[in-house]
């Protein structure tokens, strides 16, 4: 009797086990591909880049020491070279290289806020059909390869390009402009190409925004401007943040860019890793480079991300 | 991303034999450097079927060849940029005994690419040049007057006169190892010191004339030379030829020269070489004979406009190309060239960032 009872108990112990198991191995795939996917391509990449950091350059192949190193009587020796960190603050070249990229990533993000907000607010003030035709418009480059876009306006700036060809034609100007290889081109380019990231998470979120609250704000009197700096643009403010980041972060380790339509007075950090990667064949400082990017980037962004979680806390 | 692909793909290779004995053949040379029907003819004679990628810098196939399992057979990396890499560890030994063709090569030259390759042992001359100044005739003569310093690197060199081509475009190669050596020859140094204090009165020169140029780069002035973009360039022999049939066939009464400047000009060989990881090896071999084959040599130097090192090609190279003395100098100027020096990494280092300095005055 009591053996049978204990038996049931017994069955039903595993059966629930065995339900509590597959629940929890459900959940853990759908966390685990995500974390496993980070871990690959994010954490594993950034493990080796950061141990080259703290390598040595040699004439090899590949062209760094390794830190360990085996020695008679058994010891491993780990040796950590933090010349490649002390080395970036030695030379001024690579602070001024990360202040002129953030300060391009800055204004580049600033101009394409002024640019994206009217044109998000136009998309989320239209009718339904619209809007759908104007987010088709607004994705619609990225079918065409990135960088064939940035050739394109080489072939739109450039001295005998189309828009010297126009000024000239029309008389306006006797000289062709210099407009390639200036910090200009620059701009447009980097602001043409991350327009889109700006606007969309701007789009998302204005087409939420509550028409009673505008209505509210105008019966009570108040002009459409002031409706809008002290109703839209507050409430808009989490989709400024994450356009603004979707911009700013990229543009300060842009390449490609600066690299086709900038002058050689465009320094970006880019450039500069290029330059140690493969002119000095220096991976080590190439990949000290590459991590004090990475922790310049992650910190603000971490330091807004408890900013924007204090302020969420403190308003419910 | 790219490199964990192939390795999927190396790794699907090995396990099926079949496809890695397929006859195939990755091929990495420079841009613009091959005539356009020789791998097709090569295929055709051999039945190996060719991938053809191409880079137009040292540094980039050097980043590769260091890395490793680059996938590539056959790379064709400038002299001393091969020395550096043969001291790495990078290339394969040519089993001369599947290079026949090795008779037809110019003993001379051969002995030359030997410092860089003690004993040819590891590549042979595809191309040879010089590293000289391409001009647009009459957009120079229009500032500069009839008595324009063509023929001299007080062309570029000369303020006064760099700053008169400023409006008309002055474009540099972006080569620190060439540039730098070529400021000291002017200034009357040797080109292949590697003295810290000679090397910082190049640099210092070329930050003079950087505010008159409009930027360094080694391959957009073919294009923008022939088009009107730019009126000089430094730049390589061929390249520079190619700009010139290039204004030709546009018609647009762009017409262009290349000078070797009277003061000496740097004298580089292209190497064909067989990456020590290559997995096709003797397809590898085949392609670097068939490309020491006299007719297919004279064809590439017709189509390139490169100096070819291979004696037996000479009678069927175009005789315009052949009395060209940018091409084929005469003995007075090769005695003034000079080869690239290897520099130590110490020296590597102090090089790239007096030329950082040189680009964006900081």
């Amino acid at each position: 009797m009591s053996f049978s009872a204990n038996k049931a108990t017994f069955g039903t112990l595993i059966k629930r086990t065995l339900v509590k198991r597959i629940r929890f191995r459900g959940r853990s795939l759908v966390i685990g591909i995500p974390l496993w996917w980070l871990i690959v391509f994010f954490l594993i990449p950034f493990v080796v880049v950061a141990k080259i950091s703290f390598s040595e350059a040699i004439i090899a192949r590949p062209p760094y020491s390794s830190l360990l190193e085996w020695k008679e009587g058994g010891f491993l020796l780990l040796k950590l070279h933090f010349s490649n960190y002390l080395y970036l603050l030695e030379d001024s070249l690579y602070i001024s290289a990360y202040w002129s990229s953030i300060k391009v990533a800055f204004f580049s993000t600033l101009i394409a806020l002024l640019v994206a907000y009217p044109m998000a607010y136009y998309i989320a003030r239209s009718t339904e059909r619209r809007r759908n035709i104007l987010l088709m418009l607004i994705i619609l480059p990225f079918w065409t390869s990135f960088l064939l876009r940035v050739y394109a306006w080489i072939g739109i700036l450039k001295t005998h390009g189309i828009i010297n060809n126009i000024l000239m034609s029309l008389g306006i100007t006797s000289e062709p402009l210099v407009m390639m290889q200036t910090n200009f081109a620059v701009y447009v380019g980097i602001v043409y190409t991350y327009l889109p990231f700006m606007i969309l998470p701007l789009y998302t979120n204005l087409v939420k925004l509550d028409n009673s609250l505008l209505e509210a704000s105008a019966d009570l009197g108040a002009n459409p401007l002031t409706t809008f700096f002290k109703i839209t643009l507050p409430l808009s403010v989490p989709g400024i943040i994450a356009g603004s980041m979707l911009v700013f972060i990229p543009v300060v380790g842009e390449f490609v860019i600066p690299a086709l339509l900038g002058g050689p007075d465009t320094l970006m950090i880019g450039k500069v890793l290029w330059d140690e990667f493969f002119s000095n064949r220096d991976w080590p400082v190439a990949s000290a480079v590459a991590i004090v990017m990475l922790v310049l980037l992650v910190i603000p962004v971490m330091l807004l991300r408890n900013a924007q979680n204090a302020s969420r806390a403190a308003s419910t | 991303m790219n490199k964990l692909l192939a390795t999927a793909v190396l790794a699907a290779m090995m396990t099926n034999p079949v496809l890695a004995t397929e006859k195939v053949l990755h091929i990495y040379n420079w841009s613009d450097y091959i005539a356009e029907d020789t791998i097709k003819q090569f295929e055709a004679k051999t039945g190996i079927k060719v991938t053809y990628d191409v880079y137009d810098s040292n540094e980039v196939l050097e980043a590769k060849m260091l890395a490793g399992s680059s996938g590539y057979d056959v790379v064709v990396p400038t002299s001393d940029f091969l020395q550096r890499q043969i001291a790495a560890g990078v290339y394969a030994k040519l089993d001369k005994s599947k290079l026949p063709n090795l008779k037809n090569m110019d003993p001379e030259l051969m002995k030359a690419a030997a410092n860089y390759d003690p004993g040819n042992a590891h590549a042979v001359i595809y191309m040879w040049g010089t590293t000289g100044i391409g001009y647009n005739i009459k957009a120079v003569a229009k500032r500069l007057g009839d008595k324009a310093p063509i023929d001299s690197w007080s062309l570029i060199f000369d303020p006064a006169n760099a700053a008169k081509l400023k409006d008309c475009g002055i474009s540099f190669l972006d080569a620190s190892t060439e540039m730098i050596p070529a400021a000291m020859n002017y200034l009357g140094l040797d080109p292949r010191s590697t003295k810290k204090a000679d090397l910082e009165k190049g640099a210092a020169l070329l930050e003079k004339i950087r505010p008159f140029v409009r930027y360094f780069h080694s391959s957009q002035y073919i294009s923008d030379l022939a088009n009107g973009d730019i009126c000089v360039a430094v730049g390589w022999s061929g390249d520079v030829f190619q700009a010139r049939d290039r204004a030709a066939e546009a018609k647009k009464g762009i017409e262009i020269g290349y000078s070797i400047p009277k003061e000496g000009a740097l004298q580089w060989f292209d190497m064909l070489a067989i990456p020590v990881d290559s997995k096709h090896k003797d397809a590898a071999h085949a392609f670097i004979n068939f490309m020491m084959d006299a007719k297919i040599t004279a064809e590439n130097t017709n189509f390139v406009w490169y100096a070819n090192a291979n004696k037996a090609s000479m009678p069927m190279v175009e005789q315009e190309i052949k009395d060209d003395p940018g091409i084929f100098p005469t003995a007075t100027v090769k005695a003034r060239l000079w080869g690239a020096k290897v520099y130590t990494k110490r020296t590597d280092r102090i090089i790239t960032r007096l030329w950082t300095k040189v680009k964006t005055g900081k």
